[in-house]
């Protein structure tokens, strides 16, 4: 499509950056973005074999022993980077292979819309074999003969470049059959979707993949087990793929290294600021870098703004105030301080920022985007944002705070079919939590006749 | 995946839809990369959304004829999804992200000016059929704050006062 494009238009384009200079990013630190160049341009394939591209595959074909892959991810440890954390190596040992089992799917989640993470479409846009060189690592060592990309539908720019950079692996022998005479086959199509942001949970993907509405399945079976077309098949993010060419190039105990004595948690990791911050931006950072450290390569709060309380990892995590800025951003730490790192990508909530309102806009996302597969999820988070709309006008009635604080019991992990509801309950009961006089002072009036609870909650 | 020779018949859906042949090769090409056509669905629904803006009731007879499936199974899938049209939209569509970060960032204030720039609300077409607005799950531009979408195109962040211009790209 080429039409004019007028100086306005070109002069707010979105551009997706990392805010690090190539000169303070190395091979050896940076395993994710060494390769980026400061001008933004794509690394094609020629570049990336100049910088050690492929050097990876080329290693395990070499060696011929896909558990030895497994083995060196599950010692290094590397925890699923689209916000579950979940050992990647563990996931990939659990895949069925082998006897009468039939080759199955390597699946890439790149279905990012977890508000407030951007860390994925810049490593797709930017350096699109690096997930390629993971993708095939991946398959190795779960025996996958196809792979698919499933990309979220917004992401134009990603497609192009990543259609682009697999017919360029196509061409070189990296993908499709015999792969550079190693008798392995496989081959990696990019899958575009249409919009939901369930589309991100991994068997709402697979139904999505298959053509089905995204509605999530029951687990166990886990997709190693029987996942696209009852198949074995692996689902990992994009920068969770993106870690492996390094781990498996450089060993578990170079990878465990990057993080220093900061954590037990090994690796560096795509940290990220947005909201009210002079520079809201994308770092690649070692594995438990503090909130503070992150904040600061930001540039601190706006003018005039102070933190009231941030989000560690998406809006799907627990709420933390100023005082846990100190803590190493890992799985653990932010597990035990009721929160989840999530995707690693800070929120700020400055000062002035009534929590109710913001509430209100967040469970609005998590009830729109809700599948409607089951009920708790379907029924309960309308009903939250009713109440939520309602304190916010100061109307809420009371007793209001108090079934919130039941709609989001309701939600809890283990009541619902997938982690969709449980997600939208962690913020609201952290910021129930952190913030309950916020809330009470929207409560304007005594429960009315006129406001029974509409549908019997709980025990029926 | 499979080897599929694309071959093309006249596909008539409902309401005398008539699907396109070119149209009905881009589905066959796409179920080549799938164990089952209906994997293709998303894709066929976009390749028809592509041609005519939105998905006509009628097409959705044509899309199940070519992938095999149950026109209900193909309706379901196109009302599901936030990005696949089921009523006429303008010739573009503007998606603005309302997710927290955006919302920390001016959201309200870029979406008001864009609303009565355009004198319309989410779900309405301008009166001349130009634009289509409509609000969007997190863009993943979030340090572009506020951000929003024309057609195939994310800005970011972009202030009220950017949107005369940046509309004026979109005839």
């Amino acid at each position: 499509m080429s039409k004019s494009i007028s100086s306005q238009r070109t002069s707010v384009r979105y551009r997706s950056r990392l805010l690090q200079p190539e000169a303070d990013r190395h091979p050896d630190t940076h395993p994710l973005t060494w390769r980026l160049r400061d001008d933004g341009e794509v690394i094609w394939l020629d570049e990336y074999l100049r910088k050690d591209g492929y050097q990876s595959v080329r290693a395990a074909l070499d060696n011929g022993n896909p558990q030895a892959i497994i083995a060196t991810m599950k010692d290094a440890n590397v925890r699923g980077r689209g916000g579950a954390g979940f050992s990647a190596g563990l996931k990939w040992s659990l895949t069925l292979q082998g006897g009468n089992m039939p080759r199955g799917y390597l699946i890439c989640n790149a279905d990012e819309m977890e508000p407030g993470t951007f860390k994925d479409r810049l490593l797709m846009e930017q350096q699109p074999h690096l997930l390629i060189e993971g993708m095939i690592l991946g398959a190795l060592a779960n025996n996958s003969f196809y792979g698919y990309i499933f990309l979220r539908g917004e992401y134009v720019e990603a497609a192009r470049v990543l259609n682009r950079a697999l017919d360029e692996a196509r061409e070189a022998g990296w993908l499709g059959a015999d792969i550079n005479g190693s008798g392995f086959d496989f081959d990696i199509a990019v899958h575009t979707g249409a919009g939901r942001y369930i589309c991100g949970e991994e068997t709402a993907l697979i139904n999505s993949l298959e053509g089905k509405r995204a509605n999530p399945r029951a687990k166990p079976p886990f997709p190693g087990q029987s996942g696209a077309w009852g198949k074995p098949s692996v689902v990992n993010n994009v920068e969770t793929l993106c870690n492996v060419p390094a781990v498996i190039l450089k060993g578990a105990d170079w990878y465990q290294a990057l993080s220093g004595d900061r954590t037990d948690d090994g690796g560096s990791k795509l940290y990220g600021v947005s909201g009210p911050v002079e520079k809201p931006g994308l770092w690649e950072l070692p594995m438990g870098t503090t909130g503070a450290e992150i904040l600061e390569r930001a540039g601190g709060m706006r003018a005039n703004r102070s933190l009231k309380a941030w989000l560690p990892g998406g809006a799907s995590t627990g709420f933390l105030l100023p005082e846990h800025l100190d803590l190493p951003l890992d799985f653990d730490t932010v597990g035990k301080e009721g929160s989840r790192l999530g995707t690693g990508l800070l929120t700020v909530v400055p000062q002035e920022q009534s929590m109710v309102a913001l509430m209100r806009n967040l469970e609005e996302f998590f009830a729109r985007e809700s599948c409607g597969w089951c009920t708790p999820c379907r029924d309960g988070l309308p009903w939250t944002v009713k109440l939520l709309r309602a304190l916010e006008l100061g109307q809420g009635e009371t007793g209001d705070i108090e079934l919130l604080d039941k709609l989001a019991a309701d939600c809890g992990p283990g009541l619902t079919f997938c982690a969709h509801a449980p997600g939208a309950a962690m913020p609201l009961q952290t910021a129930l939590k952190h913030f309950r006089q916020e809330f009470e002072q929207g409560v304007g009036k005594p429960r009315g006749k006129a406001h029974p609870d509409p549908i019997p909650v709980g025990e029926v | 995946m499979m080897a599929t020779t694309p071959q093309t018949h006249q596909i008539i859906g409902t309401d005398g839809f008539e699907l396109h042949p070119a149209d009905e090769t881009a589905m066959l090409e796409e179920m080549a990369h799938y164990e089952q056509p209906q994997a293709a669905c998303i894709e066929a629904l976009k390749v028809v959304q592509r041609r005519h803006g939105w998905v006509p009731d009628g097409a959705i007879g044509a899309i199940a004829k070519v992938l095999g499936i149950g026109p209900a199974s193909v309706e379901g899938v196109a009302t599901f999804y936030s990005l696949i049209f089921r009523q006429p939209v303008g010739r573009h569509v503007v998606l603005v992200c309302d997710s927290s970060s955006c919302f920390l960032s001016g959201f309200d204030e870029l979406k008001q000016a864009l609303a009565s720039h355009l004198g319309i609300d989410y779900g309405q077409t301008t009166e001349d059929g130009r634009f289509t607005l409509l609000p969007v799950c997190c863009l993943g531009a979030c340090d572009g704050a506020p951000a929003l979408m024309i057609d195939n195109d994310t800005y970011g962040p972009v202030s009220p006062d950017d949107l005369p211009g940046l509309l004026e790209g979109y005839p």
